[in-house]
């Protein structure tokens, strides 16, 4: 395939809305799904004679999140206006950072396969959230400013990615990476997290960058797949025709799966920027980013490495609870309350409690049925031999349907396993006893009736026998 | 020698989003020349080493805590609205173009 | 109780009469109205004039008083708000057509504070459109005309601020000031007018032309009504990053605490060829008597005031064609009729809405601002501002306020300068350095012409100097009777 000819060099633009309970620069509140036009001040609706004035929190988040991927943060940098006329911005310009940013440099690393990545970022910078423009079929368009003035942070990368799946698992691992820091959600649905693809191919081996396409309005990893890939193969096809790539930005249409050129005629971008004249120069001193610093949570890749080195848990189970900081979380705690192995505390986690809720982020509830404690005691009963395997996944059932801890099941219905070695050895023999003729067959070779065995006695004991200890018995009583 | 075509001040008033006519396009043309000139002047001072002066004030930025306020009300929000439908404002089509920045 | 004669009555006398019972607020602001329903439609002060909210509030003053409480510093004063201040319900244009109709949701910072200290709006004051403007021919309703002269503006862009002061047709008001707005119409229609330090004052509610040099201020007839406005205005406002955390000064004080020991500069670059003889002679003798007062006199240079006019001009239009793109028929004000696409709406809203001077400068600084002009230009003025500035700090080492003439010119004819805009520039020679700066600048009457046009001196201090401004501003005023004159009604 021609494909195959090319080197995919992709940078990324993410928008990541930081979740503050007021707008970026004005009061009114930053609430989704609200009645339109209701979460509105004079300064997000561009009246005249409004002001902006800075929301600390929104700093400190953009702060922490530069500090979490190693960028350098400007002790001052500057607010500068972005000017184009759309009907969702209210002021005529967006009120962005340009030529000093509060972040610069720093990388954001994460896994493909496995194998570990590391895309470079050239800078992070604060800015406004346009309104919504509301598209139907009547002829007009509607506009609503509830979501103008929600603060933004926009994370752009150096051209270090590869691919398409690659582009996808960078996006996944800036999500996991802003939810871990708690400063956004990263809601697709809710438009927190949007990208933008700058991509361009080079014949394999070259070192020259070709001519980038940008490809806007991307807003799920499914998307920024289907969208680079998309414009992957377009390219492809564009350079084995002989022709050349056309500078331009597309704009993904995820419904019709294709990109189409936004090139207008008349206007060429001009974004006329200049310093912000109604905010001074922003100063985030020394004591500030330490604050900051030490307000940091375990990261995710630092987690994942903790994982598997420290605890050996395999790649793949590493992945998954790292794939959340909720799920990560919730692996911690019980970890600490818990004797049995890493390894059988993430097999619980993976196979029974992620199975049974949709949204990972349910973990952190309160009323969560199992908490991460209750999970761990169920664990090191079982581990522990009280419970065996089978009757300990009734259990966990039995919790997250009635809410009870397992010790408390096993005490008020008597279900624990029987480990009195003198009962069960009684029992053993009484079966063997009862089998002469299959107690000849097993002497005379036929080893797997020893399970035969195990289950009379287990049918005996009402499914309560310790089934290590019936097995170690049956086996010397057989031998 | 003219320091500025009719076409250039046409091209700008399409930037900026301003319908001239062509009697304003001239006039404005001749008015800008002139101003154009004068403002040449202060190319000939030396400024190298001096720092840009964007703000009349010597202090940082001031932060304010992240505390919501009341909104204006929907019917404040749109009182003013050339036209509404229902809580939106209302524009003409939508064509989806380059207008958004991001 | 006794009627007032509210005829160049002053701020301090009015509030007093009000608190101590001598008159009621109700009965001022019936008299202002008066006055402005005989005599406004000569002068064209008053874009918008509201007659039962002026009662309204008027009744509530007396009642406060009535209940023996405190009615505030202003109690009752009648005063005017230049249409840049958005008030809460009441139209507000800034004096263009695109904003025809527009009815703030909210209120400016500071005419809630004259209200929260007694004073009463009577209403809404005409401007050049925009606070685009030196003669206030460029409102897109109607000129404004000279009290003193009915042929001649009144200055700009606060005309109608500086002409209503003239003519009592309210007790003080309220205008703004990006290159001189406020003092060279203070200076035109012989009243005082105060432009104080960037920041002092806050900007919040007041319509953006220029941000980094929008400076809002107050006019009154003498010195002291524009430091008792100033104290009442002043001061942190937290919805305006740019506003100055300090203590506001003691400003009326200072207007009476005499100026013994004080240096006086003056700048030789503010007294060259192209002023009229008859300002220069007048700001001279000002300067005199200042010196007869006990001031000393020293000669001062500010190296880079010719280069001021251009860098103004380069700031003031980029900045204005950022602030003038909100105008896009979407949210509030003139909307065209027939627009197909989104682009017809923009360009017809926005050039059927905007008049001349707007659009003028739109271009120019859309102009300077393009990729590629930009370090040119603007960058370029950025540093220039920068000189301008490290010029007025030099000074404030040897003199402690300079002395300078506000406007080359009295008040010239309407139509005279419409023809040429860079002529019209021009004559914003003295007023738009220490906009530049952001150092503060008081415009008082110093004398009149032959043809008894009023001419103005102008006061400038260092930043957040507006104390030493009011003591010279203050003893050159007690040694003097030109305040005192009052025009004419006009017939
Ligand atoms: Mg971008
Ligand atoms: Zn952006």
């Amino acid at each position: 395939m021609s494909v195959d000819r090319y080197e995919a060099v992709i940078g990324l633009e993410v928008h990541v809305h930081l979740a503050s309970r007021s707008k970026i620069f004005s009061s009114s509140s930053t609430a989704f799904g609200k009645e339109p036009n209701s979460c509105t001040d004079p300064v997000c609706l561009g009246l005249p004679g409004a002001l902006p004035v800075l929301n600390r929190a929104v700093v400190d988040a953009a702060v922490r999140l530069g500090l979490a991927v190693g960028s350098h943060i400007r002790p001052r940098c500057r607010f500068a206006r972005k000017h184009y006329f759309y009907p969702d911005l209210p002021k005529g310009f967006q009120i962005s950072q340009y030529e000093e940013p509060l972040c610069e440099g720093g990388a954001v690393e994460f896994r493909v396969a496995g194998e570990a990545r590391r895309v470079r970022l050239t800078r992070i910078h604060l800015e406004d959230d346009a309104g919504k423009n509301i598209h139907d079929d009547s002829g007009v368009s509607f506009v609503d400013f509830n979501r103008a003035g929600v603060p933004l942070v926009e994370i752009v990368s150096e051209p270090d990615i590869r691919s398409a799946e690659e582009a996808a698992e960078y996006m996944r691992a800036l999500r996991t990476l802003v939810r871990t820091l708690g400063i956004s959600d990263g809601n697709m649905e809710e438009g927190s997290l949007r990208c933008d693809a700058n991509v361009s191919l080079r014949l394999h081996g070259t070192e020259k960058l070709g001519t980038k396409a940008e490809m806007k309005n991307i807003n799920s990893f499914k998307h920024v797949r289907e969208a680079v890939e998309h414009e992957i193969r377009r390219q492809a096809a564009v350079l084995d025709r002989g022709e050349a790539v056309v500078q331009e930005t597309r704009l993904w249409d995820p419904e019709r799966g294709l990109s189409q050129s936004m090139r207008s005629k008349e206007h060429a971008h001009d974004y006329r920027y200049f310093p912000e004249p109604d905010l001074p120069p922003l100063a985030v001193d020394q004591d500030w980013i330490e604050r900051a610093q030490r307000s940091l949570p375990e990261l995710p890749e630092n987690r994942y490495r903790r994982y598997t080195d420290a605890l050996g848990l395999s790649a793949q189970d590493a992945g998954v609870l790292c794939s959340e900081r909720e799920i990560a979380d919730y692996f911690d705690v019980a970890s600490k309350a818990c004797a049995a192995p890493a390894k059988k505390l993430a097999n619980w986690i993976i196979n029974e409690v992620l199975a049974r809720i949709d949204d990972p982020r349910r973990l952190a509830a309160v009323d969560l049925p199992v908490p991460p404690v209750a999970l761990a005691e169920l664990v090191d009963l079982v581990e522990k031999g009280t419970l065996s395997g089978k009757l300990g996944k009734d259990i966990f059932g039995r919790m997250w349907q009635e809410k009870r801890r397992a010790g408390e099941i096993v005490a008020s219905e008597s279900v624990a396993v029987v480990s009195d070695v003198g009962l069960i050895e009684e029992i053993c023999k009484k079966i063997v006893a009862a089998y002469p003729d299959e107690v000849v067959r097993y002497r005379g070779g036929q080893s797997k009736l020893l399970g035969f065995f195990v289950g009379k006695v287990m049918k005996e004991m009402g499914g309560k026998a310790n089934p290590k200890t019936a097995n170690e018995i049956l086996l010397r009583l057989l031998g | 020698m003219s320091r500025i075509q009719p076409d250039e001040v046409r091209t700008i008033a399409a930037l900026a989003r301003l319908r001239l006519s062509d009697a304003e396009i001239e006039r404005m043309t001749h008015e800008l020349d002139a101003i154009l000139e004068y403002i040449d002047t202060v190319k000939n001072l030396d400024t190298g080493a001096t720092e840009p002066m964007t703000h009349a004030v010597r202090f940082d930025c001031p932060l304010r805590q992240d505390e919501p306020k009341p909104s204006l009300s929907v019917e404040e929000a749109l009182q003013n609205a050339p036209r509404r439908r229902d809580s939106f404002f209302e524009v003409p089509r939508i064509v989806p173009s380059t207008g958004e920045g991001g | 109780m006794a009627s007032p004669q509210v005829k160049g009555a002053s701020i301090a006398e009015l509030a007093e009469g009000v608190r101590a019972r001598k008159w009621k607020a109700r009965e001022l602001v019936e008299s202002y109205l008066d006055r402005i329903a005989r005599l406004d439609g000569r002068l064209g002060c008053y874009l918008l004039v509201d007659g039962d909210g002026a009662r309204r509030r008027a009744d509530q003053v007396d009642a406060t008083v009535a209940a023996g409480r405190d009615p505030g510093l202003l109690a009752g004063v009648p005063i005017g708000l230049k249409d840049i201040f958005v008030t809460r319900g009441l139209q507000t244009t800034a004096g263009s057509k695109i904003l025809r109709g527009f009815v703030p949701p909210y209120e400016s910072t500071v005419s809630a504070r004259l209200a929260a200290a007694g004073a009463i709006a009577l209403g809404k004051l005409n401007m050049d459109e925009f606070a685009m403007g030196s003669s206030n021919e460029n409102s897109a309703f109607k000129p404004v005309r000279n009290p003193w002269d009915l042929e001649r503006v009144p200055g700009g862009s606060s005309g109608g601020s500086a002409a209503s002061v003239a003519a009592s047709l309210c007790a003080g008001s309220l205008g703004t000031d990006t290159g001189g707005s406020i003092r060279q119409p203070a200076s035109l229609c012989g009243v005082a007018g105060m432009k104080p330090t960037y920041g002092r004052v806050s900007r919040y509610g007041v319509i953006a032309f220029a941000s980094s040099l929008d400076h809002p201020g107050p006019f009154g007839r003498t010195v002291e009504e524009v430091a008792t406005l100033l104290e009442v205005i002043a001061g942190h406002d937290p919805c305006d990053a740019t506003s100055i955390p300090s203590p506001v000064g003691r400003y009326r004080q200072a207007c009476a605490a005499g100026l013994a020991g004080m240096r006086v500069g003056v700048p030789e670059e503010y007294f060259q060829a192209g002023m009229d003889p008859e300002v220069e002679a007048a700001v001279r003798g000002a300067i005199d008597e200042i010196a007869r007062a006990g001031a000393k006199l020293v000669p001062v240079s500010l190296p880079h005031t010719q280069y001021a006019v251009a860098t103004y001009y380069l700031v003031c239009t980029a900045e204005a064609s950022s602030n003038l793109a909100r105008y896009d028929g979407v949210r509030y004000g003139h909307r065209t009729a027939e627009a197909s696409s989104l682009e017809e709406l923009y360009s017809k809203t926005r050039g059927e809405g905007f008049g001349a001077e707007p659009k003028r400068r739109i271009i120019l600084g859309t102009y300077v601002l393009r990729s590629g002009y930009y370090e040119a230009y603007y960058g370029k003025a950025l540093r220039v501002r920068r000189k301008i500035a490290d010029d007025f700090r030099a000074v404030f080492d040897k003199c402690d306020v300079l002395a300078t003439p506000t406007s080359p010119t009295a008040a010239f004819k309407l139509g005279e300068r419409q023809a040429d805009p860079l002529q019209m520039y021009l004559a914003d020679i003295y007023t738009v350095a220490p906009a530049l700066a952001g150092v503060p600048a008081l415009s008082q009457c110093c004398g009149f012409t032959k043809n008894h046009l009023p001419i103005g001196l102008q006061l400038i201090g260092p930043p957040l100097g507006e104390e030493a401004v009011f003591r010279i501003a203050g003893e050159y005023q007690r040694r003097t009777y030109w305040h005192k004159r009052l025009p004419e009604d006009p017939s």
